[in-house]
């Protein structure tokens, strides 16, 4: 029981950041129908500019982690979401009305291209950062039948919490929501209606880049090992968490990431960790054989 | 092909070339292993040991009348990448090769360093690396099988009745030394209450620490490398698990230290005796120290593997593989080491390995 619980708790804390990474991923497919597959590697950006900028800060002799953390956030999320600007202006925009195929072959060459550029200019090598904040609470212990939830934990899933109510807010009541979801029904006659199509496509880009900047933060801080290659398999994940929930859907995107963490911290309690990755793709492989719109996606009408 | 003439003339030249080169050409020492990636720590101390050694070498006025030159190869440790460099490394000329690191990289690139008659001076502990016959295949450093009893026998007297797992990365070397141990305990009554294995690269070992957690395991022996070693350590400590660990001979390192946190104290780990308190390697160690370098881990093993290539070739006369091979196979090399012979497989004589204990930031010999 206690494992159960134990093993429910570090599964909702890796699907919180993997839903974090999964509503970019839903955002850009809303909005342009295309998947961005550049999006892993901004979390990864993420996370090195949070490393980068805990080494700075610590330099400076800032030593009050609150302080540190609000300031890290922030520089990570200003400057993820000036690469998701930029990747959108330099790889998307210059492609959109040509084939279909052709951002996604860009997305695949904006993604080698920031991974390679960190690995230039961060070094192969794993970055370490020592624990920042240590210690948690325990339940039913001490001894075996303990539950333990660490205040990293505790962080990750009310950073969530509180980026999500954020984000639906932004969605359902205010303008830029409107205008956002105006473009992902019919961009064309937004654009007739005087809406900015191009702002707003990039400021979608921009939001869910700085929210992968987020779950880079929150990961170097969770696991505090990073590399230039964590965005590849943290992206694929966070990819079939969309698809899983549902791709172009929101609170799906953000259920998937849930289901996908859980999925995977029990099944390698119970069953195996080595495979615990084939579970995963196995659970991507049939959503798309039987159910290919998702828990919560509305299957695509095709108007006549 | 209209002018086969032509071409022949052309390779005729480039052969002259080649051959003018060889006249004046440097004894050309590879070192191969992982200079980048998860391992690069590793790769590091091997390049800082051959670099230092080739210098003091040729200051001392070279080999056989010639210099020695580093050239280094990079495998990320990756068995592919292994070969491919080793095929690099034998197009190069290498004279003989340090490397590599990983036994699952060096057991594949020693079968091309083998059929290009090159020797190989290695630092791997998988006993495969020399089990396999290849006459080209030199070791410096302990092998598996008897660093996981040294360290399986050091568990059974400490940990007695105790629950104990056993937990590798699937690696030639961690898989290897996990079953050895496993194998140790079940036969001293202290069989693993959990015998499991984990992907490496993996960043997230937190379904393993609820297992272990939810077994009452109060003992982990870990086979497989630092970095992994790290992220269990902290995840531990984070998911609130008292735990005693004890892992192989890549525990010295500093971004272990880093990477876990507090959590690394007590960390037990099995490792060489420690050369840089031998009495032989105190000049080359303050040479490191004051180039502020500290030679841990596998620096000063590179660095004798280096020093004992230079001696066989002196008492080779000649860069000839056959020689060469005997020479090393046969001889008795003074290193920072102490003295190193090989046995008939090309395992060294010394003994092997000793515990470990990390305690405030410093490792020390468990007495």
């Amino acid at each position: 029981m206690s494992q159960f619980l134990q093993q429910a708790i570090n599964g909702l804390t890796l699907g919180s950041l993997y839903g974090l990474i999964a509503i970019g991923y839903t955002m850009v497919y809303g909005i342009l129908g295309m998947i961005n597959f550049a999006h892993g590697d901004l979390y990864m950006l993420g996370a090195f500019v949070s490393l980068t900028a805990f080494a700075i800060l610590a330099a400076a002799g800032i030593t009050s982690l609150p302080l540190a953390l609000l300031l890290v956030l922030l520089v990570a999320v200003v400057f993820t979401a000036g690469y998701g600007w930029a990747v959108e202006r330099i790889a998307y925009r210059p492609l959109r009305g040509s084939t279909k195929l052709a951002p996604l072959i860009s997305a695949i060459g904006a993604s080698i291209f920031i991974q390679n550029a960190v690995q230039l200019l961060q070094g192969a090598r794993i970055k370490q950062l020592p624990p920042m904040l240590p210690g948690g609470f325990e339940f039913f212990g001490p001894g075996p039948g303990s539950v333990t939830v660490s205040h990293v934990q505790v962080l990750i899933v009310a950073a969530t919490a509180v980026l999500l109510a954020g984000f639906t807010w932004m969605i359902t009541r205010t303008s830029f929501g409107r205008q956002q979801r105006a473009c992902e029904q019919d961009a064309g006659m937004t654009r007739m209606l005087g809406i900015n199509v191009d702002r707003t496509i990039s400021l979608t880009f921009m939001i869910g880049a700085g929210m992968a900047g987020v779950a880079g933060l929150l990961v170097t801080l969770y696991y505090g090992v990073i590399d230039f290659y964590i965005g590849f398999l943290a992206g694929v994940k966070a990819f079939t968490a969309a698809v899983l929930g549902g791709i172009g859907s929101l609170p799906g995107a953000m259920l998937g990431g849930l289901l996908i963490g859980l999925i995977e911290a029990f099944y390698a309690s119970y069953f195996s960790a080595e495979y615990k990755d084939v579970a995963v793709f196995g659970i991507l492989i049939l959503v798309l054989v039987l159910r290919p719109s998702g828990l919560l996606g509305r299957p695509e009408v095709e108007k006549v | 092909m209209q002018h086969p003439h032509r071409l022949a003339v052309a390779s005729l030249a480039m052969a002259g070339l080649f051959a003018a080169a060889g006249v004046r050409a440097d004894i050309l020492i590879g070192v191969a292993g992982p200079m980048s990636g998860q391992y690069a720590s590793g790769g590091e101390q091997m390049r800082n040991g051959v670099e230092a050694a080739a210098a003091a070498i040729n200051a001392a006025g070279g080999v056989l009348g010639q210099k020695l030159k580093v050239e280094v190869g990079d495998d990320v440790c990756d068995p592919k990448q292994a070969v491919a460099v080793a095929n690099a490394m034998v197009n190069k000329k290498a004279s003989a090769i340090v490397g590599h690191y990983c036994s699952s990289s060096t057991i594949p690139a020693s079968e091309v360093y083998n059929e290009a008659q090159t020797p190989i001076i290695t630092i791997s502990t998988n006993g495969k690396v020399t089990d396999r016959g290849l006459k080209n295949v030199f070791r410096l450093t302990g092998r598996d099988d008897q660093e996981g009893v040294v360290a399986a026998d050091y568990l059974v007297r400490t940990f007695a009745g105790r629950k104990v797992a056993v937990v590798d990365d699937k690696s030639a070397f961690g898989k290897g030394q996990a079953d050895i141990v496993a194998r140790y305990l079940s036969d001293h009554k202290l069989a693993p209450a959990l015998r499991e294995s984990v992907t490496a690269g993996e960043k997230d070992y937190t379904a393993l620490i609820s297992k272990l957690k939810a077994g009452g395991v109060d003992v982990l022996f870990y086979g497989g490398y630092y970095t992994e070693l790290g992220l269990i350590l902290r995840q531990a400590a984070q998911g609130g698990l008292k735990l005693q660990v004890m892992s192989g001979n890549t525990s010295t390192s500093a971004e272990l230290a880093t990477a876990a946190g507090p959590a690394l104290e007590g960390l037990l780990f099995t490792f060489y005796p420690d050369p840089r308190k031998a009495p032989a390697s105190a000049e080359v160690v303050k040479q490191f120290r004051d180039k502020k370098i500290e030679p841990e881990g596998y620096v000063l093993f590179c660095y004798a593997a280096v020093q004992v290539y230079a001696q066989a070739l002196q008492k080779a006369g000649s860069q000839k593989y056959a020689d060469v091979q005997k020479a090393l196979a046969g001889g008795s090399f003074a290193t920072v080491l102490g003295k190193v012979e090989f046995d008939a497989k090309g395992d060294p004589r010394n003994p092997g390995f000793v515990v470990y204990q990390w305690k405030g930031g410093q490792y020390d010999v468990v007495k």
